[in-house]
Order: structure tokens, then C-alpha cells, then sequence
């Protein structure tokens, strides 16, 4: 592809859209409001996609407003992530029967295909990145996760451009958004002033078999600009930024700083950060049996570095400190990860900030540890 | 004594004292013999050599009523035995008992402590040594204390 | 990953505390390869999974792990009888460097129940013992009643092209060996420091330790191995549990070169 295919489409198409992803056995995910909160889950048509809502985002803080127009994606990352698609909370590996002495193990394999198709409809860039991030955690070493690559090959992925800053949002810092420019088979920007409608880019010849089926003409270039615009207005008005350089060196060697007791006095090791990231991927495993004791099954569950069980090695864990957890958190995420996986583990999503309980803030975190780090570079620091 | 003057001076314990001191030091040692389980020194007992082991195994004891004799540590080729000589009051804080037929060279304490009194330098020598010693043996004893291979709970 | 099942051949009561089981596959697949130092993850049903170095002869066609019983996995493999099944994954991580080791003199000083991680390379060196230099083994526990592997480590010190030290932290009466950390033994051995690699096993500070003791004999950081533990759910490299600062335990280890982890040894809480 030279250019990238540019079309423009009416909000009456984004329902054909799903329709036809529909008509192509995928289980169309999106954005959708419960409760208090827009969740993801399986939607049918975009009447129940968020129509005029939008929220409002500060640390330990979401609600919900309404907006008086029709806007479909006027609102920013929710409390969940496409992770739960891609990499589910719960989910079983085998089972396995009482057979005699032994037991007989069978494999949990998906019933049929169709069951796993997944549509992704409104991945925001930095989600998009925490996918592709996700993608080297469970598909890009010497192990895989078959589940994780049998679901991601099949996904088909629509992202939205934002064309908002959320109150708690840093993706421009860290260089993940609000544009997604790779790894989508689709991906939309909404324009919403004296006329409403999407301009569609096509990443893959995937997108461009799907949108050929959805009513739309090419786009013109004015239409394309003013959602260009919309997108960059979205990056300069980002109130929250985290400096991705060096993350290694900053914490690596600030393991002692006084910052982590004071982090540690308000942390309350909940593992919401961890549970709401969308690149988080540890997982633990449970084994059960029926109360007869004739089947067993294992169960892998989502798990948080905030646990005591999470280290634990017998007689103990290895971090029963929260100081420690949350230092090996953040640590993880911004400098091990770049040993790991070749990049950072934060995306700039926000999502830890908003539903931290007593609002701890990363950026502001590694911007103290930072601080220090740049105000010592050079110098003895116990030097008066 | 040439024997004697070359095992010591081969010895690290006696690394680089310099052919005087070596002269002086082979001038208050002397070779020793302790059968097996023969006692090489009693707890309260005066304190006037220490031992440069040169074959056999020596145990560091104390004795207790309830739990009876109690190693703390063993000693063996190579290993220098002894530094209450060297602190007042010059006595003997353990028992050390030869556990196989033990050869060693016992160096006269009291002979050692008057010329290093005379000669500072030499005092100093010996000390570092001992010091590195003493440093040595309170590290395997904090490790010991640390109980490090009983399960935790 | 699906564990596959492994037939309890014989179970034997090693101390108060460990055991050791003798697997075979009960399908009769052929013979189990793994290299010395790598682990199983052993599943016991519906009980759960946990990591196993192991323990037997490379070459042999019985599977063997030697373990303590502390959790409620081990504890349930204690009481497993013969005929028994198990679920086996594995083999994982990395192993002991027993090809660069090759015309060197080897140290291999075991803390406690980490005896039992070394013993494969044990037997490697002794299968091909032509190609190494002199072969040391120091091995500590805690008092007499742990040392594990008695029987062996007898013809072990009986051979003349190795030698054998053990200590104990805590002495029993009638108790003639050695007392002492594993740690003094190191001055006792006979190698040379400029041509040595070394690998030890144990509680970390004893690895610790025992590292800067040789140090201090002269064997440089870079030759001197360790195996570390930590927490391994899915063993390769996939669930976060057994993160140490960078790295996976159970894909990057468990047997890492001591300089590459030295300072994170010192980190508390890592």
C-alpha cells in the first residue's frame, strides 16, 4: 500500500460494519456503557455503543456525563481493556478424570473458531500498543501462549483516533497515541461539528475487505485534515506526561529512594493498577477438584505482583513489603520491561491513575524518582 | 629449624613479615603432636601458644551439662588455632580437642607477646593477621547463627 | 502446556524431611533428556504444581527428584506410593556449564538441599571425568541428620580423582566430622582459583558467601555459577511470578553466571 486508503463513512454505515463482521461469524466487542462505566463487551449494533456520553477522569476519580450530541467515542479508556479478549481473566487449561491409580488430562481446546473471532471495534492507540506489546509477551519468545496467538491471529481490529485528551491520559509522552499508525485493520477518526462522520484509513487488505462492504466514497482531503486536527488538538491538550528515556538507569538506580516509603504509606496493594493495565500479563494457576475428587481441572487466573502470594518461595515472599511490590511494579513496567520485551510496559493509558483508590499517579512517581536521578547525575549525593 | 623457618614462611598466614620477623617468629615455634581426642587446650586454662595445623583436625568445644560437648566449629590443615594468647587475660575461652592424630606447629605465645611489645611493628603485623582471622571466624559464625538451612515457618 | 503422565517406580524417605521419587513414563515413552541443573514442573492431582530441579543420572532412563516437604504440593509427593502418577513438564531453564568447564578444575558447593540440583552435574563430570581437571565437592547442612545422599557421598570420598568435604552447621554428639559453614571449606580444597568454575547451590546468602569466598581464593565472578529460586508457576517465562529485577528464574535461569546477578543479590526485596 502507498498511500493509505482514506474513507469516509456516515455513523448509518458503522452499523453495517458491524453487521458485517457479523455476517463474518466475528463476535464484535466494543465500547459500551454499565452501570457508571463505559466496559467492553459483545455489541450488536452501535445503538449500544456510548452515544453522547463521555467521561470525566482524575486520579481515584470516573464519572460519567452526558455530552448532548450523538458523539459515539467521545469518551477515553474505560476500566477495562481488550486484554480481557485476548488474554481472559479466568481461564481454563486442562481437566483431567480419576482413571484407576493415575488421571487421564485433556487439553481445553475451543469448541469451534467462531467461539474466538474476535472483532475489536474502538481500540484507542495506546490499547494498540499495549496489544502489540502483549503480542512480544505471549507470542515473541522461545515459549508461547497458544491461547493468546490462536485468538490474536484471528482478531480483527478497528481502532479510534482520539480526538480528546482524558483527564488522565500521557499517551503523547510516551509516544503511543492518539493516532494509531500501525497494527490495525481499520482504523477511524470521529468528526462530530456541523456534520457527523467517520474517516476510515485501511491498515490491511483484511480492513479493506470489510469496509468494502459498509456504504462509503473516498475521502476528501479537507474532510481527512479536519480530523488530522481534531487528533492533534487531542495530543497538545494532554495535561499528564511521563519522559520514557532512560527509565532503566532512573530506576535501576534508585532502588533506595526515600520516595518508595511514601509511595508505600498510601498504596494499599489492591493490584487495581495491575488488574486495569492493559499490558499487565501475569497469571497464576489454580488446581481444583470436585468435592468426589474425580475430575481435576487447572485454572489460570489473572494475578497481581501486589500479592503476598505472588513472590512467595517457601517460608515466605520475597517482597512482603508494599515498598517493595510497588517499586517492582513500576520497575517492571518502565525499566525491566526494556530488558524483557525491548520497550517500556506503559502505554500511557491512564487507566492505573484513574482507578488507583487513593490516586497514586505513575507519572508523578517516576517524575520524583527522575528528578533525583537527573539532580545527582554527576555528583556524590550525600554530599551537603 | 630450616624446616621449620620454610613451612612457616610458606604459610599465608606469615605472608610477606620480612626475613627478621620470620627469624624471630621460627624462634618461638616448635612442632606438637596431639593424638586423637587428646585435648590441644582447656577452657580457663592459661593462653600462651597458638597453632598453625598442619595435618589432622582439631574441634572447637564447650562443654555444657545438659547438652554435653558441643562443637562450634572444626579446625584443620592450614588453619591457625588460637588467639586468646594475644588479649589479656590469656586464657583459654574453649576447649579444642584433636579430633584425628593432629600435627601441628605451636608458636609460643608468651615469647611473641614480649617482642611485640618491644616492637610495634611486629605487634601491628600479627594483629592485621589475627584481626583477619577473627574477622573471618565471626563471619562463618554469624552464618551459622543465621540457621540458614532449617525450614522456615 | 499439558503436564504428561509419569509412573511412581519407587519412593525412598531420604531424611525426616525429604524424599526422593523415581518417575518412569507410563506410556513408555523412551528416555527422558534433560541437561544437569534444568527443572520439572510436577503436577500432583488436583493438588497443584511445583518446580523440582532434578536429580538423577542424565543418561539414566529413570526420571529422579530429590525435594524437601514444605508446601502443600510437596507435602502431598511425600505420600505418593508406587504406582502412583504424576504430571510432568519440563525440562526447563538453563543448566550447569559443564562443556566450558571442560579441562578446568570444577568446585561444586552445595548449602542444604541444594545438593540435589548438582548431583546431575556430579554425574557428568565422573562419566566424563578424563576431561576435567580436579573435581571438588563442598557440601554443608545443617546437622548430620540432613547430609542427603549418605551412601554415595561415601564412594564419592573413597575415589581418588575426587574429593569430598562436608560440614554441618550444628554438630550432634558422636558427631566426628566437620563442623562449620560450608563457607571454611573452601580454603581446604585443592584447585587452582585461575582455572576454576564453580557451582553452588543453596539459601541465597550462602550463595552469596560462598561466591565472595572464592573470590577471595581468586576464581573470578564470571566463573562462578549459582541456581536461584523464586516463585515459577508456568516455568516458561510466561506468568511474571519468578521475576529477578529483569529476568525470568525459570527461562533465564535457574542457573545464571554470578556476575550477571551479583548486584541484585544485594537488592533487598527484588
Amino acid at each position: 500500500m502507498s498511500t493509505p486508503r482514506m474513507y469516509r463513512i456516515e455513523p448509518d454505515a458503522l452499523n453495517e460494519l458491524i453487521q458485517s463482521l457479523r455476517q463474518q461469524h466475528y463476535t464484535v466487542i466494543g465500547p459500551t456503557p454499565r452501570g457508571a462505566a463505559i466496559v467492553l463487551d459483545e455489541i450488536t449494533s452501535t445503538s449500544q455503543l456510548p452515544i453522547g456520553k463521555t467521561d470525566e477522569q482524575a486520579p481515584a476519580q470516573y464519572r460519567l456525563k452526558e455530552r448532548g450530541d450523538d458523539a459515539m467515542f467521545a469518551f477515553s479508556a474505560g476500566p477495562h481493556s481488550w486484554k480481557r479478549y485476548l488474554f481472559p481473566p479466568v481461564l481454563k487449561l486442562f481437566s483431567s478424570r480419576k482413571n484407576g491409580e493415575g488421571f487421564q488430562i485433556s487439553e481445553e481446546l475451543p469448541s469451534s473458531d467462531h467461539e474466538e473471532k474476535y472483532a475489536l471495534l474502538g481500540v484507542r492507540a495506546c490499547d494498540l500498543s499495549a496489544i502489540q506489546i502483549q503480542d512480544k509477551v505471549f507470542g515473541g519468545g522461545t515459549y508461547q501462549d497458544p491461547a493468546y496467538v490462536r485468538v490474536r491471529n484471528q482478531a480483527f481490529i478497528i481502532a479510534v483516533n482520539c480526538t480528546r485528551a482524558g483527564g488522565t491520559c500521557f499517551c503523547s509522552s510516551v509516544r503511543t497515541g492518539p493516532r494509531a499508525r500501525v497494527g490495525f485493520d481499520l482504523a477511524m477518526s470521529e468528526v462530530l461539528d456541523s456534520e457527523h462522520y467517520f474517516i476510515v484509513e485501511v491498515g490491511t487488505d483484511r480492513g479493506e475487505n470489510v469496509i468494502s462492504t459498509v456504504t462509503s466514497r473516498a475521502a476528501e482531503d479537507g474532510e481527512v485534515e479536519k480530523a488530522e486536527h481534531l487528533i492533534r488538538a487531542a495530543a497538545q491538550s494532554t495535561g499528564r506526561s511521563l519522559e520514557p528515556d532512560n527509565t532503566r538507569e532512573i530506576l535501576y538506580q534508585n532502588s533506595d529512594h526515600p520516595r518508595w516509603d511514601t509511595v508505600a504509606a498510601r498504596c494499599l496493594s489492591c493490584a487495581n493498577c495491575t488488574m486495569v493495565c492493559p499490558t499487565c500479563f501475569c497469571a497464576t494457576v489454580e488446581d481444583t477438584t470436585d468435592l468426589a475428587g474425580t475430575s481435576a481441572d487447572r485454572i489460570r487466573k489473572w494475578d497481581s505482583c501486589f500479592t503476598l502470594d505472588f513472590s512467595y518461595i517457601h517460608g515466605g515472599s520475597v517482597r512482603p513489603s508494599s515498598k517493595a511490590r510497588y517499586r517492582h511494579w513500576i520497575t517492571h513496567k518502565l525499566a525491566s520491561w526494556v530488558d524483557q520485551f525491548g520497550t517500556i510496559g506503559c502505554v500511557g493509558c491512564g487507566r492505573c491513575i484513574t482507578w488507583c483508590p487513593v490516586g497514586i499517579d505513575i507519572t508523578e512517581e517516576f517524575r520524583v524518582i527522575r528528578e533525583t536521578y537527573l539532580m545527582k547525575r554527576g555528583t556524590n549525593p550525600n554530599k551537603e | 629449624m630450616e624446616t621449620l623457618e620454610r613451612i612457616l614462611s610458606q604459610h599465608p598466614f606469615f605472608k610477606e613479615l620480612g626475613v627478621d620477623y620470620m627469624q624471630l617468629v621460627t624462634g618461638c615455634a616448635s612442632n606438637v603432636r596431639f593424638e586423637q581426642d587428646q585435648f590441644v587446650f582447656r577452657e580457663g586454662a592459661e593462653a600462651n601458644q597458638f597453632y598453625l595445623i598442619r595435618e589432622g583436625r582439631v574441634a572447637l568445644q564447650l562443654f555444657s551439662p545438659e547438652r554435653g560437648h558441643i562443637t562450634i566449629e572444626t579446625l584443620g590443615e592450614g588453619d591457625i588455632l588460637g588467639w586468646s594468647w594475644l588479649i589479656p587475660p590469656y586464657s583459654w575461652h574453649f576447649d579444642a580437642k584433636a579430633l584425628d592424630l593432629t600435627r601441628a606447629i605451636a608458636l609460643d605465645g608468651k615469647c611473641l607477646r614480649r617482642k611485640c611489645e618491644d616492637d610495634h611493628h611486629l605487634g601491628y603485623e600479627l594483629l592485621k593477621r589475627f584481626s583477619h582471622i577473627m574477622g573471618q571466624r565471626l563471619e562463618s559464625t554469624r552464618l551459622q547463627l543465621l540457621d540458614l538451612y532449617g525450614v522456615r515457618s | 502446556m499439558v503436564p504428561r503422565p509419569y509412573i511412581v517406580k519407587r519412593i525412598r524417605k531420604d531424611t525426616v524431611d525429604t524424599f526422593t521419587l523415581e518417575l518412569g513414563p507410563k506410556d513408555g515413552r523412551s528416555h527422558f533428556s534433560f541437561a544437569p541443573g534444568q527443572f520439572n514442573m510436577i503436577y500432583i492431582y488436583g493438588v497443584g504444581e511445583v518446580p523440582i530441579s532434578i536429580c538423577g543420572e542424565p543418561s539414566n532412563s529413570t526420571l529422579v527428584h530429590t525435594t524437601r516437604a514444605v508446601g502443600s504440593v510437596t507435602k502431598a509427593m511425600s505420600k505418593l506410593r508406587r504406582g502412583d502418577i504424576v504430571g510432568i513438564r519440563g525440562p526447563f531453564g538453563t543448566s550447569w556449564p559443564v562443556e566450558q568447564a571442560r579441562t578446568r578444575d570444577v568446585v561444586v558447593v552445595a548449602g542444604g538441599i541444594g545438593l540435589p540440583p548438582l548431583r546431575p552435574a556430579l554425574y557428568h563430570l565422573l562419566a566424563h571425568r578424563d576431561a576435567y581437571g580436579k573435581v571438588v565437592l563442598l557440601y554443608g547442612t545443617r546437622t548430620p541428620d540432613d547430609i542427603l545422599f549418605k551412601e554415595e557421598l561415601e564412594n564419592w570420598r573413597a575415589r581418588f580423582d575426587l574429593e569430598v568435604f562436608v560440614t554441618v552447621d550444628r554438630g550432634t554428639p558422636g558427631w566426628r566430622g566437620n563442623v562449620g559453614v560450608v563457607t571454611t571449606l573452601i580454603t581446604k580444597a585443592g584447585f587452582d582459583p585461575t582455572n576454576t568454575i564453580a557451582m553452588i547451590v543453596g539459601p541465597e546468602v550462602m550463595m552469596r558467601f560462598t561466591a565472595l569466598e572464592l573470590m577471595k581464593r581468586g576464581v573470578k565472578a564470571e566463573a562462578i555459577y549459582v541456581s536461584m529460586e523464586r516463585n515459577m508457576k508456568c516455568g516458561i517465562g510466561l506468568c511474571g511470578h519468578c521475576q529477578f529485577g529483569p529476568l525470568f528464574t525459570c527461562k533465564d535461569g535457574p542457573v545464571f553466571r554470578y556476575d550477571q546477578i551479583k548486584d541484585l543479590l544485594v537488592k533487598w526485596e527484588i
